[in-house]
């Protein structure tokens, strides 16, 4: 309490602009204290987008197409099993040319990146993959005229030692 | 995968490959980091064309396994590469015989 009382004043010489500027000065404190707080949270998110942009840059990324396949439930996430399945006729004009997997909470959000093509006949592919902690887990599908797809699924992880 | 196949026929390709996968975040019993060491690259051509290729990062699991599929074309040589990031590589060559 004694150092609250010694702090405020100092405050005070700081702003000796009035009552109103120092509600002002005080709100600002506020606001800033409580982005601090929140922060945690937002680096999380950053993530992802900084690995979405890494990937495709500005291109828009679209909802659909993609069917992405996880246990809802992982004992151990060490050893996840996915499937990746995209909507494509797998033409030479129409196919998927890439699928790109995301875990936006483990330390490396990038899983792994495959190429496709219209020899494929479709454009399903299976996988194991560790999963750091309960996260989701986004998967985008580059499709041959530029469009970008993506799916996602919520993995609950119980546990995990990968390091990730 | 199938020893072989008709002509325009999807086949299913199932592959495995050993390797520790180690993530490079992981310590040791003193506390120390254990080195990362990952497969980097897979890649499958079918009669010299490459129909798949994948880059993996540290979230792959331990024993890289990847299913995909590929249109059984013509009788011929599957050849499916592994690399890692210390130099090692595997190979492996699978026929497929295609029939009409």
């Amino acid at each position: 309490m004694l150092a609250r009382f010694q702090w405020i004043p100092v405050f005070d010489r700081k702003c000796e602009k009035g009552d109103a500027s120092r509600r002002r000065a005080m709100l600002g404190f506020a606001a800033g204290a409580t982005l601090l707080v929140l922060r945690p949270g937002l680096v999380l998110a950053d993530e992802l987008e900084d690995a979405l942009k890494d990937a495709f840059g500005m291109r828009e990324i679209r909802r659909g197409r993609v069917k992405l396949e996880m246990p809802r439930i992982a004992e151990n996430g060490n050893v996840v099993p996915v499937t990746i399945s995209v909507e494509s006729p797998m033409t030479p004009d129409d196919h998927v040319r890439g699928i790109h997997l995301f875990a936006q909470k483990n330390r490396v959000p990038r899983v792994f990146d495959v190429e496709l093509g219209p020899w494929n006949g479709k454009a399903v592919v299976s996988s194991r993959v560790r999963v750091a902690m309960s996260q989701q887990i986004v998967a985008v599908a580059a499709m041959a005229d530029g469009s970008l797809w993506s799916g996602a699924a919520d993995v609950e992880v119980v546990t995990s030692d990968c390091g990730l | 995968m199938p020893a072989d196949a008709r002509r325009g026929q999807i086949i299913e390709i199932r592959t495995l490959v050993q390797h520790p996968m180690e993530s490079g975040f992981r310590l040791n019993n003193v506390g120390k980091e254990i080195p990362r060491h990952i497969v980097e690259a897979f890649s499958c051509s079918y009669n010299g064309r490459e129909i798949f290729r994948a880059r993996l990062h540290p979230a792959v699991s331990t024993n890289p396994f990847f299913t995909f599929y590929a249109i059984a074309d013509r009788s011929g040589d599957f050849v499916f590469t592994w690399s890692d990031d210390q130099g090692g590589v595997a190979t492996v060559t699978q026929a497929l015989t295609v029939f009409e």
